[in-house]
């Protein structure tokens, strides 16, 4: 059952003298005419729904209050009242968003009302958004983690202010600092249990930003790309220098920061307009429309270390220790160092693995098998990198 | 429909770099002057060339909350904003009286009203003079003590110094403080001999900083010996050969901020009077002169 408040008929009835036009509006039909006399026994309004037959033709206006207020027609009032007076059309991407959030593009009105009294879910990066029918068609949202999808909302920690969303954001399990916010680390224990479509919007914006907006203009075809040749381009100051990144090298860069498994948006940007990148763009919800600024910032440091030539350095290492480093590399490019248990020395990475080597196979100035890095000058100086 | 959009540096090391910016669109927010307050960062997210399409509103007031003319607002911000037609000579500058700039951003559509620094606008002398009275504790203060501003020094961007002797002359003109003086971090006179450009035993040194961060947690307590080591942290007042030393760390964190970023988007034409008074009056953490 959903009542019909007199406000929302006041803003139909309002709306109608006010337009020319009649309302069609997701499965709604309302109309008046004005030139018809007032004086004739019939009325001037007509109303008919989707799900219904019947076309409620000649109402008068206390007659049309009566029909929109039936229970196969209230619906179809609340709805629209709800998205075309409460929500509107202001902000194009958070409607979209709202509407996407229901579905209702693909599902009539009595359908989306039912599905909605037991909740419609539609999953944001590592989020959980819950969309319920409220009071007269008013729409509630929801928000928690994917993680806590079927924890009781009372033992998560309750928020209701978009705001609050940025301290959720900060930092990850650990404590650290999340400079990228689509990185896949958010934590869980949370919940916006009660929120307005404004501010479900909103909350998304803090912890994905800009997440609404580019998936929106994705979805219209209008999503303004800039592929990684125009970013480089763009660059100036100490960032200047990333343009002579060489091409396989952002491909490497792309497989290293822009997989799945360290973003969630899913990138769009390749190497320019002609040239994809071989790396997996991913399939998140959300597009990633050009380099960000932790890829540029990365990017310059790559171009200084891909304009070194390579060099032969002769290591003696048994085959066990060749795997070891090759275990080391992976658990630290793969963020496992921390897993890896204090006493587990089947691991390569495992600490006391990786100081057995190191007292072993590093001389005092640590130099793996004592080879030094710059043979031609052992006095080199260590790069200093302030770049942030 | 009218919104602001703070934009500022960020960081990806250091998660404090961005507080005072959030703190003081949350100020403004709670003024309900715009109907929208944003925040947008060039090495945080949103990123400047991602918030514009965050703002629903058609009119966007853009302030930088940067120190002073330079490389950022003249070149990165109008860039990554994507402000159609910019150019410096929008501003008619001479390194401290840029105000604003009216352009559209070519991939919203939307108008920005494109500011100059909060750095450089008048009212921040008066947000350098409010953090002197925070890290005293006296609403009062001026009287037997110095005052210093600290800035980078030109060694980047000659504008830096421009800002700084700016403020340091105000402060001066207001004959509140006993003495006034401008020291730098690379350029002399430097901030590593405070007490010696000081007479008054009692001297108030505040950097003008947007955050902290290295420079004015690290860097500048050691330059002028307040300790040692930064991390075992240091007095406030601190004794100092012979001088009581009250470090106020970066003015950018003084609440009062909010107040410089409402009068550029103010002098940009936004009809905010209202918050800017109440701003002014809520951002006092010490109780208002008279009281």
């Amino acid at each position: 059952m959903t009542d019909v408040h007199d406000e929302q008929l006041d803003a139909l009835l309002a709306r109608l003298e006010s337009d020319a036009d009649p309302v069609e509006f997701d499965g709604l039909f309302a109309d008046v005419d004005t030139n018809a006399d007032a004086s004739d026994d019939g009325g001037s309004y007509t109303l008919d729904v989707a799900s219904s037959d019947e076309r409620h033709e000649n109402l008068s206006e206390s007659a049309f209050r009566s029909v929109a207020s039936d229970d196969l027609v209230a619906p179809y009032v609340t709805n629209w009242y709800y998205w075309e007076e409460v929500v509107g059309d202001r902000g194009r991407h958070r409607r979209a968003f709202l509407r996407h959030a229901e579905a209702a593009s693909e599902h009539s009105v009595s359908d989306r009302y039912a599905a909605l009294r037991s909740g419609m879910h539609t999953e944001w990066g590592e989020v959980l958004v819950t969309a319920t029918l409220g009071e007269d068609g008013q729409r509630r949202y929801e928000i928690r983690h994917t993680e806590d999808r079927d924890a009781e909302a009372d033992d998560l920690d309750t928020y209701h202010d978009p705001l609050d969303a940025r301290d959720i954001a900060t930092y990850d399990e650990r404590g650290r600092y999340r400079p990228l916010k689509t990185a896949p680390s958010l934590v869980s224990g949370w919940v916006f249990p009660d929120l307005d479509g404004r501010d479900a919007v909103e909350t998304l914006d803090v912890l994905y930003p800009a997440s609404v907006a580019n998936w929106n203009l994705e979805r219209e075809g209008d999503l303004d790309v800039t592929h990684w040749h125009e970013t480089a381009e763009r660059q100036t100051g100490i960032y200047g220098v990333v343009e002579d990144l060489p091409g396989e090298a952002v491909d490497w860069m792309a497989e290293a920061c822009c997989v799945d498994s360290q973003c969630l948006k899913r990138r769009e940007w390749e190497y320019d307009e002609g040239h994809e990148l071989d790396a997996d763009g991913g399939t998140g919800a959300f597009p990633c429309r050009e380099p960000c600024s932790l890829v540029v910032a990365a990017a310059r440091k790559w171009t200084r270390l891909e304009e070194e030539e390579t060099h032969s350095y002769e290591f003696e290492l048994t085959p066990s220790e060749k795997e070891q480093v090759e275990e080391i590399v992976d658990a630290a490019a793969d963020g496992r160092t921390e897993e890896i248990r204090e006493a587990d020395v089947y691991e390569g990475a495992n600490r006391y693995r990786a100081r057995f080597l190191r007292a072993k196979r590093f001389d005092e100035d640590g130099n793996l098998s004592g080879t030094p890095t710059h043979p031609e000058d052992h006095e080199a100086d260590a790069e200093h990198d302030d770049g942030h | 429909m009218q919104a602001l959009v703070i934009v500022a540096h960020g960081s990806h090391l250091n998660p404090d770099s961005s507080t005072p910016t959030h703190r003081h669109a949350d100020t403004i927010r709670a003024t309900g002057a715009f109907d929208e307050v944003k925040t947008g960062f060039w090495k945080e997210e949103p990123s400047l060339r991602e918030v514009l399409r965050t703002v629903e509103s058609d009119e966007v007031y853009v302030v930088p909350l940067f120190i002073s003319e330079g490389y950022f607002t003249e070149q990165v911000i109008p860039r990554e904003l994507r402000l159609s037609g910019w150019d410096v000579s929008e501003w008619d500058s001479d390194g401290l009286s840029a105000d604003t700039a009216t352009l559209v951003a070519e991939d919203t559509g939307q108008t920005v009203h494109y500011c100059g620094p909060v750095g450089t606008h008048e009212a921040m002398t008066d947000v350098l003079v409010r953090r002197a009275e925070t890290v005293t504790g006296d609403p009062n203060v001026g009287e037997g003590f110095g005052f210093a501003v600290v800035g980078h020094g030109t060694e980047r961007n000659e504008n830096s110094a421009k800002a700084i002797e700016y403020h340091a002359d105000r402060v001066r003109e207001m004959d509140r403080f006993d003495e006034v003086q401008a020291l730098y971090m690379d350029e002399e006179p430097e901030v590593d001999d405070v007490t010696d450009y000081f007479e008054a035993e009692d001297i108030v040194v505040v950097p003008l900083f947007i955050a902290d961060g290295f420079h004015t947690q690290e860097d500048i307590p050691e330059d002028m010996g307040l300790t040692d080591d930064y991390r075992t942290g240091y007095d406030i007042p601190a004794d100092v050969d012979g001088h009581r030393i009250w470090y106020a760390g970066a003015v950018g964190t003084e609440g009062l901020m909010a107040d410089v970023i409402l009068e550029r988007a103010a002098d940009a034409g936004a009809e905010i009077e209202a918050a800017i008074e109440t701003v002014r009056e809520e951002t006092r953490e010490t109780p208002a002169a008279g009281d």
